[in-house]
């Protein structure tokens, strides 16, 4: 009689044969796939199995902003991060954190989610307040050591008792504007009401996914300071101003980046590393940054959860002063690292937004008192003054 | 004999016992399935609905009418089932015009290779549905095939804007819901004996009466139930709109969305999907208690 092994007595012999070095961990994981195949709907044992080997060789889950800025952080951080350790990062793109945060709470866990790309101190709040933060623990992140005061403070205050992010980039949101349609004297004269020149209507594009970005913008056009918005009906009157002229809300960079080369669009509020790859592209496409335009920080976010040594392990890589400047040359935003401690190459030192004092004094950031309590009920507005509201 | 009639006598209801219960057997899995997989997370659904959204992302457990009474009060809302309804009518229509004509040539025609039509037809499933709506981005795009076209040909740029309209939304749901159309009509075009359309041309009809009385009205099955899938799968949709569509482009599912996406609001989220489902379930009632009443009296003759 031929003995038939069941599924659990097979996965149990191949772990074994693993464990004595008789197979590869590629090709026990390539088994363990096919297996899994074979097992079709016996969900709990390949759930049992996946985490067995995830725990073999560890994995770290990282989401970014997609596109060229996804592109620099594989090529100058992940690839060479992997080829260094052997741990592997597998990398994925989302439309803003509020998609992640729809998804581990429908999931009820953190699986599959290490590190974000976070969106400055609006999100690192958000995220500590729903529980999903770490203590990093900076020992194993010497790099730390040369990054910007100014960054690290605002984000020490909402933990006070240890970072769940290492600031990373910082950047602009101004205007990009096609100079064969728009003069640079027009820009400059017109400012944030460029955005609402009649004489580009059908040319305009706006980025739909945030309501603080349309209200920033709304509130420079209605006259008001950002942080001190207190005429909220103004506000949105000049979103609805904009929105009649506008041809798409934009809902991703490469989206972005993709509407001002093909010429569809003319002018947009857009982000400023977005803008210096176009022109790197060579698309006649120019950048101001409106007076009291937006500025904004990111963070490397670890979520709860996440394996920590290799995650520090990680975030102290990226940071290594090579590291950060060739991901910041490739993605077009200045590093978190104080360039009174690291010497900026002309490309970085170049790059819209770039502070060399390494103080950020310059720059106007969105301030989360000021903000947070609004976003309920105005991010709804937003919602449907976009759709005609 | 005695033994026998009391066998027979306890057998009887016995018999009758498992007749019974055989529907119910075969129908387990099936009936399981739409429990486990549609029943109990429409019922989540529904639970979440009374729920109330304090700040974004935190929910408080409670049942309260809040967010059923925002539906129902709200202009904004019913401006959106306006078009959804809307466009999944056009969208219907057209579908049902433009697939009829390729499903008609496919159950008709002689060509030895009839599985080679119909593998074109399926074609376009093997390509990611967001792929195929982002390729009219490169036909119809400022710098897309049409205008690349008319620029080849002398005409200079096309003038009208095409890209992020109605329109563009239109043809994304076309292109990707006409298979769902042409496969239905062609099956039931395909039941139709070939002998009806000469017979009634014998009987002195011209070949336009003869599709017409005879082909359209028998091939009404199909046509009802692509359209009625092609209603539904418009009416949920929400990524051609985002993807193709301007601002005023959107339908009601890109409010389910916006609520459960970007304002973290899941319980007015559940009473959007929940709606949506009362929706086009009422949609699929009225079809099957109207296709119903056709066969009804197609069996009355």
């Amino acid at each position: 009689m031929t003995k038939k092994y069941d599924s659990v007595t097979r996965y149990a012999r191949l772990r074994e044969a693993v464990g004595n070095g008789d197979v590869d961990r590629r090709t026990f994981v390539g088994l363990l796939g096919s297996a899994g195949l074979t097992a079709g709907l016996s969900g709990g044992i390949m759930s049992t199995m996946a985490t067995q080997a995830r725990a073999m060789g560890t994995e770290l889950h990282f989401e970014g902003w997609g596109g060229v800025v996804s592109e620099a952080l594989r090529k100058n951080a992940f690839d060479p991060y992997e080829a260094a350790t052997g741990n592997k990062v597998i990398d994925a793109t989302f439309g803003g954190e509020n998609e992640v945060l729809t998804k581990v709470k429908a999931a009820g866990n953190t699986d599959g989610h290490n590190i974000l790309h976070s969106s400055g101190i609006t999100w690192y709040k958000r995220w500590v307040d729903n529980g999903y933060h770490v203590q990093l623990n900076l020992d194993n992140i010497p790099n730390m050591a040369n990054v910007m005061e100014a960054m690290i403070e605002p984000f020490r205050k909402i933990t006070p008792d240890g970072l769940s992010a290492v600031p990373y980039d910082y950047g602009t949101t101004g205007i990009a504007y096609n100079t064969e349609h728009v003069s640079h004297e027009k820009a400059k004269e017109m400012g944030a009401n460029l955005l609402l020149d009649p004489s580009l209507k059908g040319k305009i594009g706006g980025w739909g996914g945030d309501w603080a970005n349309r209200a920033w913008y709304g509130a420079l056009q209605s006259g008001q300071d950002p942080n001190n918005i207190q005429d909220w009906d103004a506000v949105w009157d000049k979103a609805r101003e904009h929105r009649d002229l506008v041809l798409k809300y934009w809902s991703s960079g490469a989206e972005l980046m993709d509407l001002l080369a093909k010429g569809e669009i003319y002018v947009t509020e857009a982000w400023s590393g977005r803008v210096a790859a176009l022109q790197a592209q060579g698309h006649p496409i120019a950048y101001m940054d409106p007076p009291n335009g937006l500025a904004w920080m990111e963070t490397m976010f670890v979520m709860k959860g996440s394996p920590m040594e290799e995650a520090e392990a990680l975030l102290n890589f990226m940071l290594d002063p090579e590291t950060a400047i060739a991901v910041a040359v490739g993605q077009k935003y200045p590093p978190s690292l104080d360039p009174t401690k690291v010497d900026m190459p002309a490309e970085v030192a170049n790059l819209p937004a770039f502070d060399p004092t390494g103080k950020l004094e310059g720059l106007v950031f969105r301030d989360p008192a000021a903000w947070n309590p609004h976003e309920k009920e105005q991010g709804k507005q937003w919602n449907r003054v976009q759709k005609g509201g | 004999m005695q033994c026998f009639s009391q066998q027979g006598g306890f057998l009887l209801p016995d018999q009758s016992h498992s007749i019974d219960r055989r529907p119910w057997l075969l129908l387990s899995p099936a009936l399981v399935f739409i429990t486990v997989l549609v029943v109990i997370p429409m019922a989540f659904i529904l639970v979440y609905s009374f729920y109330e959204n304090i700040d974004l992302a935190v929910d408080v457990p409670a049942f309260q009418f809040g967010n059923w009474m925002e539906l129902l009060t709200d202009g904004y809302y019913h401006t959106a089932i306006w078009k959804t309804l809307r466009l999944s009518v056009i969208v219907t229509v057209l579908a049902a015009v433009l697939g009829y004509i390729p499903a008609y040539v496919i159950a008709m025609t002689r060509y030895r290779h009839k599985w080679l039509l119909l593998l074109l037809l399926i074609l376009p499933f093997w390509i990611s549905f967001i792929i195929r709506t982002l390729s009219w981005i490169h036909i119809f795009g400022n710098q897309g095939a049409l205008n690349g076209l008319m620029n080849l040909l002398g005409l200079g740029d096309l003038q009208v804007q095409l890209m992020y309209t109605e329109f563009t939304v239109i043809v994304g749901f076309i292109h990707v819901f006409l298979p769902y159309m042409i496969l239905n009509v062609y099956v039931s075009l395909e039941g139709i004996d070939r002998n009806l359309e000469p017979a009634a041309r014998t009987l002195g009809a011209t070949p336009w009466q003869a599709f017409r009385e005879v082909t359209l009205p028998l091939s009404l099955p199909g046509l009802a139930a692509g359209s009625l899938l092609v209603f539904v799968l418009t009416g949920g949709s929400y990524v051609t709109p985002l993807i193709l569509g301007g601002p005023s482009d959107f339908l009601f599912g890109n409010l389910v969305y916006d609520a459960v996406v970007t304002e973290l609001n899941w319980p007015m989220g559940a009473t959007l999907s929940f709606a949506l489902l009362i929706l086009l379930g009422s949609v699929v009632i009225l079809y099957s208690r109207l296709m119903g009443m056709n066969q009804l009296a197609k069996a009355f003759g």
